[in-house]
Formats: C-alpha cells, structure tokens, sequence
C-alpha cells in the first residue's frame, strides 16, 4: 500500500468516503514510511503508534456506522511537538521538559480528534520554537529530504520534513517569524500562518505571544485549506481569539482563480542578499499569476527594513517573560533540590542545565531589553517599528488585494553552515517576520527548484482575509503542477531505509 | 555602542535566574554586543510622534461566563511535578533560615 502515502489528503479523503481504503490502512501506510526513512530525517521525537492505529479504527467503526464524517476523518497528521496532547511527551525541543506528558490536549488538538484526524506523532522542531533549521533542537537536528545534509527549515523543520518525506500529508506548525513558512519554502511543501487570532493558542507552548500563531501545513494548497478549517475559529480558552466566522478557505483554494486581482509585490524584499535562482523563480511565478489575469504593480513597505531587528527586540523580550514559568516548580526538570539550596539556586541551576545555548541567548537578550534604563531605547523603540509596519501594511492593502515576495533569500543551507553566528542564521527570517509583526495572514508555496532545492512564493492577505492567500495559492499551484506533472513534492527524491542513517 | 561588560551580563543573568559560567558569560557580552549592534537601528525611525504597538489585536478585556466547569483534579495537575507531598507542589526553601 506504499501508493497511499504519496496521495494527497484531499484523495484520501475521497477514496476514505468511498470505502476505497480503510483509515487503519491509511495510518499503517504512513508508519511503516516513519519507520522506513525517519531514521535518516529525523523528523519524529515521538512516533504514537498505538494510539494512531486506534484513533484510525475508531473513524473506520463510525464509518461502518454510517455516521457523518468530517473530510479529514482518517487522514494522518503530524503535530508540532509545541503543542500540548494529553498523555503523549510534549518537549517542544527543550531537555527542560523531557519526559513531561501533559495532563490537557491544545484546543487545536481536540479539533483534530474531533475531526477525526489521526494524529501520527510530534515532530521535531528548534528548542521552544527559537531557530531557523531545527539544529537548536535538544534532541538532533532533522534532516531536509530534499538533501539530508541540508537544513529542513525551523522552527518546524520535523513538521515540513515529516510532509516532504510522505511521512504525513498534512502537519501543524506554529508561526512566531516564519517557523511555518520558512520550513514550507525549503521542503518545498505549503504552510500559512492565519491571522493573528485566528486558530487558538490554547495549550501551545508560547514563545512570544504577541506574535506567536498556529497554523497548517501540507503539500498541496487545497490539503492545507482543508486542515485550516478544521483547526480555525473562536475559543473561549484563548484570550486572543478573535470571535468571527473563519475566513472560506476551502472554497477560495477550489476557486483558484486571479482574474481582476491586484497583486502588489514588496519592493524591499527583493534585490540584494536574495540569490538569483530564488529570484527567477519568483519573477517566474509572477508572471504566470499575469496571465492568468492579474495586474502586479510595486509596492514600497519602507519600514520592512527594520523588521527583523525590531523582531529580534519584541520576541526575545516576550520570551524572557513566557519562559519564566520553567522554574523548576511545577514540571518538567528539577536539578540541584537536596535540601542545602534555596528555591531560587535550584531554579538557577535547573534552567542552566535545562535550556540550550540559543534559548539562553535569547532569555538574555530579552532580559537585557526590558530591564531598567534600556527598555524606552530597546523595546520601546521596537513597538513603535510595529507601528510603522503595520502602517506600511495598510497603505499597501488599500490599493492592491494581496501582497508577494520571495519566502527566503535563500533555498536550505547547510547544516551547520550558521549554527555559530546567530545574526546570520537570523537573516533566514527577513522577509516572514514583518507578517507576524502586524498581525496578517501568509501562505508560503512551493515556486519550483534552484540547482535542485526547493524556492517558496510567499503571499501576504489583510487580517481574516486568508481565503485570498488559497485563492491565489491555488492558481498558481495549478499551472505550475501541470507544468511539473504534479505539485513539487512528487519530484522529491524518494528516501530508502538506508539514505544517510 | 558601549561595550557590554562580563558583570551586566552576571547581573542580567541573575535576574533571568539562569546560572552561567564564566566562559559563557564572556561568550553571551560578545554576542549580545553583536546583537545590540544589529538591532538598535530601530532608534532611527522610532520618533516621538509614533505610537507604540505591543499587540496586533486591539482587544480589551476579554471575559467569558463564570461559570464552574470540570478541571484538572490535583493528581493531574501534579502529575508532572519533579516533587510532590499531600496533594500539593513540593518546592525547595523560598525564605531563609532566619525567616
């Protein structure tokens, strides 16, 4: 049954319905590929095999019901392991909480049991979300399947790796400054993050709150709009959800179409520091965007430029606060308690011993930002950029529909290539982070390959306006699979047990 | 940019309540430094006249019914503490010997 793993979620489904194929078989699929060639991706830190094999035999019994079934019931999924499933290890990356099972599921969780969903795992991802290429992980780094000596992204490098691997057809991530759509360019996969506000942050491990959202991923954009309903809307148990109807976004992916749109694209980020095979297949994307009846005008967000060094202010300093409540205390480790010291040495020593190098940096520097006599000049100084971008945003959307650039200025680097110089790995975010700063919804999607590595098209929509994003996303995808002889992923090297293990 | 000193970085440590060693203190004042240098450009549009932003939303004092439903009961709750005694967190001393 290998075909099954290379089908896309929206085909499962249909052969699902059809009773073509059972959702055991469907899950078996993918856990014998997990146990084929994640020893060589590493994008699992916990594969539930039981448990998935359970949750797929209680959606065939409700089918044999003939009860009515949502379009996910039986597809599998990977969870980002920065999400809270009850009873499973959750370690977002950190030695801090290794082991830790958490006693409540995300609300995101429950949306995808309740959806019938079967929840394969938790991949792989940077230490607490804080990363580019998942090499901040605790616990190794993933490997990108389109060249294992390359990076698969980050934050949620195991979750885009664990799609471009037909490990899973669909995945969660979560999106701070590009941990979905940074991984998605470089697997060559689809990943959006919504609104800000848009799927709720309900047992998701916070790494910098005012900018941090869940989103879905997948390797077509039609599979990635299906997840985005099942996991979006309104819940009281996050403050921070907006309470309007989801955006239609199944219905704009299967629209597809650009006629009459207005397509804006981001004059400061192109150019310098964006290498040329990125470029072109940008200006390539464009291009079929125009013939398929959009009008693309320029567009100058002057303040994009300090995006990223407002970001690396805002979400340190965020994370210096939310990452207090690893004290020691209540879960996860606890070193050095043998009665001599006091609460605080044990704390000290536990967060020491518990956090990783880039974590550590960054609870310095937001520490640094915040603290007496810097804070006006440092983080002070950073709102007020948000403020800017936020305006440069709104000028852009009231002339055209959505907004367009390259994802990354680059395809995968190697790894290690920039593990030691924290400014250059930061670099890898600079055209995603304006997003997360004013709060709007983004897509990344496969634009083609250079020398052989995958290049993402990243298109921006005003907040709750994430229908434009499928609807965009799907017209392009359609003419460039048909030019491809499928979407990007089809032409991924198939891995076998042995690659790289 | 000054210079950040080894002894900033132990005092911002401290209040981190995250213990460092020598070698990483001396390693956190250099990059840190590199850091600063890369994002203070933020003080160069940051004017007087522009508002600060902290959240996308503008939402203010969101409340739901008050209304008892189930939670945790206190072996959940306690179920990833490193220690526990009667139902309760076990922690080490909070107040000195004099206290």
């Amino acid at each position: 049954m290998s075909e099954l793993i290379y089908k896309s979620a929206a085909q499962l489904s249909e052969s699902l319905a059809k009773k073509e194929v059972s959702a055991r078989e469907v899950t078996q699929a993918h856990l014998d590929q997990i146990t084929k060639v994640d020893k060589a991706v590493h994008a699992f830190l916990y594969v539930d095999t039981e448990g998935a094999l359970a949750q797929a035999d209680q959606v065939d019994a409700a089918r044999a019901k003939g009860e009515n079934l949502g379009p996910l019931a039986g597809v599998p999924l990977a969870l980002k392991d920065i999400l809270a499933q009850e009873g499973i290890p959750t370690t977002c990356g950190s030695k801090i909480l290794e082991g830790w099972r958490p006693p409540y599921s995300a609300t995101v969780v429950k949306k995808l049991r309740a959806a019938g969903v079967v929840i394969l795992g938790k991949t792989n991802m940077d230490e607490f979300a804080m990363g580019s290429s998942t090499e901040n992980s605790a616990f190794g780094t993933t490997q990108n399947p389109w060249d294992l000596t390359r990076i698969p992204g980050g934050s949620g490098g195991g979750s885009a790796a664990a799609l471009a691997a037909f490990e899973a057809p669909l995945a969660i991530g979560s999106d701070t400054g590009g941990s979905i759509r940074q991984p998605a360019a470089v697997t060559g996969t689809v990943g959006v993050k919504p609104t800000y506000g848009g799927v709720s942050r309900y047992g998701v491990i916070a790494y910098s709150s005012s900018l941090d959202q869940v989103g879905p991923c997948a390797r077509t954009v039609l599979d990635t709009a299906l997840l985005h309903e099942v996991i979006a809307g309104h819940d009281d148990y996050d403050a921070t959800s907006i309470n309007a109807p989801t955006p239609p976004v199944v219905a704009a992916a299967k629209r597809a179409d650009v006629k009459g749109m207005k397509i804006g694209v981001i004059k400061e980020l192109s150019g310098d520091g964006y290498e040329s095979g990125v470029s072109e297949r940008f200006e390539e994307s464009l291009e079929i965007l125009r013939s398929q009846g959009a009008t693309i005008e320029m567009v100058s967000c002057p303040n994009f430029d300090y995006g990223l060094a407002a970001y690396y202010l805002i979400a340190p300093s965020e994370a210096s606060s939310n990452l207090a409540r690893f004290d020691a205390m209540r879960y996860g480790l606890r070193v050095g308690d043998d009665g001599s010291r006091s609460a605080e040495e044990v704390m000290s020593m536990t967060r020491a011993a518990g956090f990783g190098r880039e974590v550590k940096r960054r609870i310095i520097l937001g520490t640094y930002a915040l603290s007496a006599g810097y804070y006006d000049a440092y983080y002070g100084s950073a709102q007020k950029v948000r403020t800017l971008i936020t305006q440069d945003f709104a000028k852009a959307f009231s002339s055209v529909d959505v907004l367009v650039s390259p994802t990354t200025p680059t395809v995968a680097f190697p790894i290690g290539a920039k593990s030691n110089d924290p400014v250059a790995m930061y670099l890898s975010d600079v055209a995603t982070i304006p997003v997360n700063l004013a709060g709007v919804a983004a897509m990344s999607l496969p634009a083609g390959l250079s020398e052989g590595l995958p290049v993402g098209f990243q298109i921006i929509a005003p907040a709750m306006k994430d229908d434009r994003l499928y609807q965009v996303g799907a017209a392009l995808e359609r003419e460039l699979a048909a030019k491809w002889g499928g979407v990007l992923t089809t032409k991924a090297p198939k891995l076998n047990s042995s690659a790289g293990a | 940019m000054s210079r950040i000193s080894n002894e900033e970085v132990a005092r911002i440590a401290q209040l981190a309540r995250l213990e460092l060693s020598a070698n990483e203190i001396a390693e956190l004042a250099g990059e840190l430094e590199a850091i600063l240098g890369a994002v203070a450009r933020v003080q160069e549009v940051a004017k007087s006249d522009v508002l600060p932003t902290s959240h996308p939303l503008a939402l203010v004092n969101v409340v739901r019914p008050d209304v008892v439903r189930p939670s945790l009961t206190p072996e959940s709750a306690l179920s990833g503490a490193p220690a526990s005694e009667e139902d309760r967190f076990r922690v080490p001393q909070i107040l000195g010997e004099e206290a």
